[in-house]
């Protein structure tokens, strides 16, 4: 796979920014509006694939990136258990206690600690599924 | 005590995931991580079932109360029974964690091993644990998908075809699961277990409940493999590494199929004598054509997940005489007494099973095949794994005093009394069968002459292999002090009265 | 009622092609049908006629909303169905290498 023409390679440039861009605003309000953590992740996941389908699977040096992002996988779930497990160890022990103030409804800096889940899958769901596309592509490109 | 109830699912959660990010720093000590998580939840589980006296715990997730009664929170419910398969899952996980340490040395990638392996027993916790249906699916699914990719561990032509029918047979049981969910929350408009019994209790739309029950029964019987639905299983028990085997066979098909079964058709709908009398017909069957089919092979884990099926059916017979003679307003003690039997056979044959698959795991280090018509006088050259899997067979086989006659005999003088004469006479030949095909196994593995001169240099296990084995097979024969009364209240009655009496 | 029944006959038609196809992506294109009838049967059980979307809303707080439980279940379930379709395929693009062929008859080293 040697990646496709010119112009494809630099809108793909120019739209991959505004496409992660997009995915970090629908993970930051997924407290807000529909959306949250998948759909986020999915979307910043989107980015990175469309920029690998364009440019041809050199354009990451593949192999490192690969156990890059499957480290932000499993960084993303230990941050995430790690921010459940705090509501176990701090003052009332409840696990996924919400720890933070709740703030006005309707407002970003809201809603205690969900802000801070949807974030953490936000990262784990794009390091996941650019890892399983990344296997693919690796694995396509083994024969 | 309340907030060590989501330790389980932490725990082994965590280990899953900090393995990858620092296997390259220190990998010898941390082979050892998940063995040292699931020995602290054994204890763990065994320490709450002590101070708990029968009673059970409530564990609402993320502190949400009850509004109106109607609970709006994930529940964790820790009773007698989910604190009993606790210990089991992580007994028999500790002990194929260690014989892990040797035997997947072989393979590349042993990192993702612990780490699947700890996720499959996270999700194993999780479904024992849950009190909440659409959460039960998903640590069920977990421990599947974990489950699939532990089948294809070894990449070799065989793993991988056992993993796919596996993955598209469990794949259409996970789907019958939710079809059955997404029907219960139409009918009852909530997935909370305890709230949807009610519901559907006081409720009038019998037919609408009986329709969710088939599909809860097609798709538990296909992840539990009873015998119209066993297809995957000799497949994917026999191919997948051993240890792994014997976690599949020990406690993935009893913590989501059997547990899972008993869990929403006795506390969950109303009882009624048609599921029952399916119970009891599928395990019949289970039993017989298990038995008959386990017979005829010649490679040894596939006799063994043969094996496992026809089991499996004994279990599943005492929940279904039990649940025919609590309809029946027969003595509810009848009950009681089958529903112990079934549980205590459920808890031997997860140690048995474990041990037979380990030992044939040490069997085929040693030697490097399975073939029964290949091997042949090992039991001079491997004296613990000759040893230890004696005890296993004698165990299964239902010869006293080992555990596994006890809980059969449960089971039969149940039937006996519960006037079903004809089970009773079918569980009695089946042991006797069960004994002819072991000895098989043992005539032409242990016994026998050598058949080939390649054997010549076998010599026995690594310590860590064989420890799990002699430590499990003093298991199989000190188990039987769980009739006695004393143990047997707070052990095994506990459970069986958490399972009954909530009606 | 007729669309509950028409979310059966899709789960129905995904495990007809699962059962008769013989060729491997068929089978798995089969098990996505059918998990889609789900959602579709679960996003549906907690419509309700004229409800919003399930968000406080400042300026809407007396209008009725949809039951939010259902999109928590299918969101998950499709995380799930993902993590299952991508085992497969990768399974699936293993045995092709191995056989060389996508179709299940030919790929039959284990019997019974």
């Amino acid at each position: 796979m040697k990646g496709m023409t010119i112009i494809v390679k630099n809108v793909t440039a120019l739209l991959a920014g505004l496409v992660f861009l997009y995915g970090c605003y629908i993970v930051l309000h997924g407290h807000l509006t529909p959306g949250g953590g998948f759909a986020g992740g999915t979307i910043i996941a989107g980015s990175f694939i469309l920029l690998v389908i364009a440019n041809g699977i050199q354009y990451f040096r593949l192999k490192k990136e690969k156990e890059e992002s499957s480290m932000f996988e499993g960084a993303g779930i230990l941050c995430f258990l790690l921010l459940a497990t705090g509501g176990l160890l701090l003052s009332v022990p409840v696990f996924f206690r919400n720890l933070l103030p709740g703030g006005t409804p309707g407002e970003l800096f809201s809603a205690g600690v969900i802000p801070l889940y949807n974030i953490f899958v936000g990262i784990e769901v794009a390091a996941a599924l650019l890892s399983i596309f990344l296997a693919f592509v690796i694995y396509k490109t083994e024969e | 005590m309340d907030s060590l109830v989501p330790l389980f699912v932490i725990i082994p959660l965590g280990i899953a995931f900090i393995i990858p990010l620092i296997w390259q720093v220190t990998r010898g000590v941390f082979r050892f991580l998940p063995g040292a998580g699931m020995l602290a939840m054994a204890v763990l589980a065994f320490f709450m079932l002590f101070n708990l006296g029968g009673e059970s715990i409530v564990y609402k997730v993320g502190g949400w109360e009850p509004v109106n009664n109607i609970p709006i929170g994930i529940h964790l419910v820790a009773d007698p029974l989910s604190l009993m398969m606790l210990i089991i899952v992580n007994m028999i996980g500790l002990f194929a964690a260690l014989f892990s340490i040797p035997y997947i040395d072989k393979y590349t990638g042993e990192n993702y091993y612990y780490s699947l392996f700890s996720l499959m027993v996270a999700g194993m916790n999780g479904v024992v644990l849950t009190g909440d249906l659409f959460n039960m699916f998903v640590f069920l699914e977990v421990s599947v998908i974990a489950s699939y990719s532990l089948v294809a561990f070894g990449s070799s032509r065989d793993e991988l075809e056992a993993s796919f029918k596996y993955q598209v047979l469990g794949g259409i049981a996970s789907l019958m699961i939710l079809f059955a969910l997404a029907m219960t929350y139409w009918y009852t408009g909530t997935v909370n277990i305890a709230d949807a019994s009610e519901i559907i209790r006081s409720g009038t739309g019998t037919g609408t409940a009986i329709f969710i029950q088939l599909f809860l029964l097609t798709g538990f019987g296909l992840k539990a493999a009873m015998i119209p639905f066993h297809a995957w299983l000799p497949d994917a028990h026999s191919s997948a590494p051993s240890p792994v085997s014997a976690m599949l066979s020990g406690v993935l098909i009893k913590a989501i199929g059997a547990y899972a079964i008993l869990r929403l058709f006795f506390s969950m709908f109303s009882l009624s004598i048609e599921i029952g009398y399916i119970l009891i017909i599928l395990s019949v069957l289970s039993m017989i054509l298990g038995g008959i089919l386990a017979s005829g092979q010649w490679d040894y884990k596939r006799l063994l997940a043969y094996s496992s099926i026809s089991q499996m059916g004994y279990v599943i017979m005492a929940a279904g005489i039990a649940m025919v003679v609590l309809v029946r307003g027969q003595d509810a003690g009848i009950a009681a007494l089958a529903m112990a039997g079934g549980l205590f056979h459920m808890f031997n044959h997860s140690i048995i099973k474990g041990l037979l698959f380990l030992n044939a795991g040490a069997v085929e280090y040693a030697t490097g095949t399975r073939n029964l018509k290949e091997l042949g006088g090992l039991a001079s050259v491997l004296p613990i794994t000759s040893a230890t899997s004696l005890g296993a067979t004698f165990s299964i086989a239902g010869i006293p005093p080992f555990n596994g006659f006890f809980s059969k005999l449960i089971i039969i003088i149940a039937a006996v009394q519960a006037r079903l004469y004809l089970l009773a006479l079918i569980a009695v030949i089946m042991s006797i069968v069960t004994l002819a095909y072991f000895m098989k196994v043992q005539r032409h593995i242990f016994l026998d002459k050598v058949k080939s001169a390649r054997f010549a240099k076998v010599r026995e296990v690594p310590w860590l292999m064989s420890l799990p084995m002699v430590v499990m097979a003093i298991m199989c024969l000190v188990m039987s002090i769980m009739i006695i009364p004393g143990v047997r209240d707070t052990f095994l009655m506990d459970a069986v009265n958490a399972l009954l009496s909530i009606k | 009622m007729i669309p509950y029944m028409l979310c059966f006959v899709l789960f129905l038609v995904g495990l007809y092609g699962v059962l008769t196809r013989k060729n491997i992506l068929k089978i798995i294109i089969g098990l996505c049908v059918m998990e889609y009838s789900l959602y579709l049967f679960l996003a549906m059980t907690g419509y309700i006629e004229g409800g919003a979307a399930p968000i406080i809303d400042p300026a809407n707080r007396a209008g009725s909303v949809v039951d939010p439980l259902p999109q928590a279940i299918v969101l998950t379930a499709i995380v799930i169905g993902l993590a299952t379709t991508a085992l497969l395929l990768a399974i699936a693009i293993r045995l092709y290498k191995k056989y060389k062929t996508f179709d299940i008859d030919k790929i039959n080293t284990l019997k019974g």
